[in-house]
C-alpha cells in the first residue's frame, strides 16, 4: 500500500499545483498546458482508484480533442497581449464581486457534497448501484447508459447535437467573393476538355485564346 | 513485503522495459532505412547504400551526426516548451508500446482497456508538435503546428469509429482479446473498408505524405521542425517513425490478427508469434512507403473535405452495418 500512497500523493499533488498553476501563469498558452498536465494527473487518479475507462476517456475526450482546441483559439487570437492590457485598466476591478460571489458558492456546494456524503454516508453506496463488481467497468458504465437508462442518454445526445446545430446556424454566414474549387468538376474533367492537339503552321504560330 | 523484493520488482520491470524499448528504437532506424530504400527503388535510384552492408547502418551514421551537431534554441523562443516539444514527441512514440502484445503472454502492461490507451497516447502524439510550433515563435513552424493540429484531430475521429467497428466484434477493449477473436478470419476480410479507411487515416495521423501538409517543404520549409537542430530534431524524427511502426502495429492488431499466424498447419505454428506481429508490422511499413513514392500530396482543402466528408459519414454507416449485422444473425460477442 505504500508505493500506491506515494502514487496518490504524486498525482494529487501535480493536479493541485497545476489547478493553480493555470490560474496564475501570465501566459495564456502556459495556463492551457498546465490544464493539460491536471487533466493527465487526474486520469492517473481515475486509473488509480480502478475506473481505467474513465481515466482513458478522459484523456481522449479532453486532452486529446477539446485541450487541442483550446490551445487552437488561444494560440490564434493572441489573448495574452489583451489580457496584459485588460488587467491593467480599471475595468477588471469591477468583475471582482462577481468571481467572488461564485467562487464562494461553488465552495459551499462542495462542502454540502462532501459534508452530506460524510453525514450519511449510505446515501450515495456504491453498493446500491445496479452493476456488480463481477464486471470490468466498461461493462458496467454501458450496461448503465445504453441498457438501463438508454432513452434519457439518448435525449442528451439529441440535446447535444441540437446545440451543435444551433451554434453552426447562428455564426453560419455566406460570405460573398470566396473563390471556391469544386471537386467534381476537376474530378469529371476529360481529357478532350483540356487538351487540343493542333497543327502548327512554321512561321505562322497559332492563336490560342479564342 | 520487504524492500528486497520492492527492489526486485522494480529491477524486473525495467529489464522487461529495456526489452522493448531497445529493439524498438533499433527497429527504428531500420525502418528508415527501409523507407528510404523502397522510396529509392519506386524512383529507379539506389538510395542509401554505402554505409554497412546494403546501407542498413545509414541511419546510424545520420543520428551520430545529429549527436554532434550543435543544438540551437532560437533567442525569442519560448525555451522551456522549444525544449519540451521533442521530449514529448518521442516519449509519446515510445509509451504507447508498452500495451502491444508479440504473443499471448509477452506484453509489457495487460490492461483491460488497452485500445483505450493506445487511441489515447497517439492523440496526444498533437501535442509535440503545437508545442514545437507555438514555442519558436517563427511563422512556418507556427502554421505547420495549426495545420497539424486540425489534421489530427479530423482524423482521430475516424480511426476512433473504426475501432468502434472492431471492438463491435470483440466484445473487448484488450489487445490480447482482440487478436484471439480473430482466430477463424482475420477482421480484414469482413471490414475491408474499413482496413482501407484506417490506413490513410493513418497515413494522416502521423503526418505521411500524401498528408504530411504540416511539413510541406514547398510551402512550410520544415513546417514545425524548421527551428530545430541536432539531437532536438533527430528526436522529432525518431518519434515520429516510432509513431508510424506504432499505427502499423496498430493497423497489424485490429485487422491483420496480430501474433497468430495465417494458417494453423505445422510449419507455420512454429513460427514465434512475435515474429508474425513484426512481418505484419513491415508488411504495413512497406504499404507506407509506397504510397509516399506513389502519390502526390494533397491540397489542405481535400484533405480536411476527405476526414470530414467522406471516411466520417461511411465508417459511422459501417458502425450501423456491423452492428445490424452481428445483431440480426446473433453473432454479438458475449462474455
Amino acid at each position: 500500500m505504500i508505493a500506491h500512497s506515494i502514487f496518490f500523493y504524486f498525482f494529487s499533488i501535480i493536479a493541485v499545483v497545476s489547478a493553480i498553476m493555470v490560474t496564475v501563469s501570465k501566459n495564456t498558452v502556459h495556463s492551457v498546458f498546465f490544464l493539460i498536465l491536471d487533466f493527465i494527473s487526474i486520469s492517473c487518479l481515475f486509473i488509480m482508484i480502478g475506473a481505467e475507462f474513465l481515466g482513458m476517456m478522459m484523456l481522449i475526450v479532453y486532452v486529446g480533442a477539446v485541450a487541442v482546441l483550446f490551445l487552437f483559439v488561444v494560440m490564434m487570437l493572441n489573448v495574452a497581449q489583451q489580457k496584459n492590457q485588460w488587467f491593467a485598466s480599471e475595468e477588471s476591478s469591477k468583475h471582482i464581486p462577481v468571481g467572488l460571489i461564485i467562487s464562494i458558492l461553488i465552495f459551499f456546494e462542495l462542502i454540502i457534497v462532501i459534508g452530506g456524503w460524510k453525514y450519511k454516508p449510505d446515501l450515495f453506496d456504491l453498493n446500491n448501484s445496479i452493476t456488480n463488481a463481477s464486471v470490468n467497468n466498461t461493462q458496467s458504465l454501458g450496461q448503465v447508459l445504453y441498457t438501463d437508462y438508454i432513452h434519457v442518454f439518448q435525449i442528451s445526445g439529441m440535446i447535444l447535437l441540437v446545440a451543435m446545430i444551433g451554434a453552426i446556424v447562428l455564426t453560419f454566414r455566406k460570405r460573398e467573393g470566396v473563390k471556391t474549387q469544386s471537386y467534381l468538376k476537376q474530378i469529371s474533367r476529360e481529357r478532350s476538355e483540356g487538351v487540343e492537339v493542333l497543327d502548327v503552321e512554321t512561321n505562322k504560330g497559332v492563336k490560342i485564346d479564342d | 513485503m520487504d524492500n528486497m523484493e520492492y527492489l526486485n520488482i522494480i529491477f524486473q520491470e525495467i529489464y522487461k522495459i529495456l526489452l522493448l524499448l531497445v529493439p524498438v528504437l533499433v527497429s527504428v532506424a531500420i525502418i528508415v532505412w527501409l523507407d528510404r530504400r523502397v522510396w529509392a527503388f519506386v524512383q529507379k535510384r539506389q538510395g542509401p547504400n554505402v554505409v554497412g552492408p546494403f546501407g542498413l547502418l545509414q541511419s546510424l551514421a545520420d543520428a551520430l551526426k545529429y549527436v554532434f551537431k550543435e543544438i540551437i534554441i532560437p533567442s525569442s523562443s519560448n525555451k522551456v516548451i522549444f525544449i519540451l516539444a521533442p521530449i514529448v514527441t518521442m516519449t509519446l512514440a515510445l509509451i504507447a508500446w508498452a500495451v502491444i502484445p508479440f504473443s499471448a503472454t509477452q506484453v509489457l502492461a495487460d490492461i483491460n482497456v488497452g485500445i483505450l490507451y493506445l487511441f489515447a497516447v497517439s492523440s496526444l502524439g498533437v501535442y509535440g508538435i503545437i508545442m514545437g510550433g507555438w514555442a519558436s515563435n517563427s511563422k512556418y513552424p507556427f502554421l505547420g503546428a495549426i495545420r497539424s493540429a486540425a489534421q489530427m484531430v479530423s482524423y482521430e475521429v475516424s480511426i476512433g469509429v473504426i475501432i468502434i467497428n472492431v471492438l463491435l466484434c470483440v466484445g473487448s477493449l484488450n489487445l490480447n482479446d482482440i487478436v484471439v477473436a480473430q482466430k477463424n478470419l482475420w477482421f480484414i476480410i469482413p471490414l475491408f473498408p474499413m482496413f482501407v479507411i484506417f490506413f490513410i487515416s493513418a497515413l494522416a495521423e502521423t503526418n505521411r505524405p500524401p498528408f504530411d501538409l504540416p511539413e510541406a517543404e514547398a510551402e512550410l520549409v520544415a513546417g514545425y521542425q524548421t527551428e530545430y537542430s541536432g539531437m532536438m530534431y533527430a528526436m522529432f524524427w525518431l518519434g515520429e517513425y516510432a509513431n508510424i511502426l506504432l499505427m502499423c502495429a496498430m493497423g497489424a492488431i485490429l485487422f491483420l490478427g496480430g501474433w497468430l499466424s495465417p494458417i494453423e498447419i505445422y510449419p507455420f505454428t512454429l513460427v514465434p508469434g512475435a515474429l508474425w506481429l513484426i512481418f505484419k508490422i513491415l508488411l504495413l511499413f512497406i504499404l507506407f512507403a509506397l504510397v509516399k513514392a506513389i502519390v502526390p500530396r494533397y491540397r489542405y482543402d481535400q484533405l480536411m473535405r476527405l476526414g470530414w466528408k467522406v471516411f466520417l459519414p461511411l465508417s459511422l454507416i459501417w458502425v450501423v452495418l456491423t452492428a445490424s449485422y452481428l445483431f440480426y444473425f446473433n453473432l454479438l460477442p458475449t462474455n
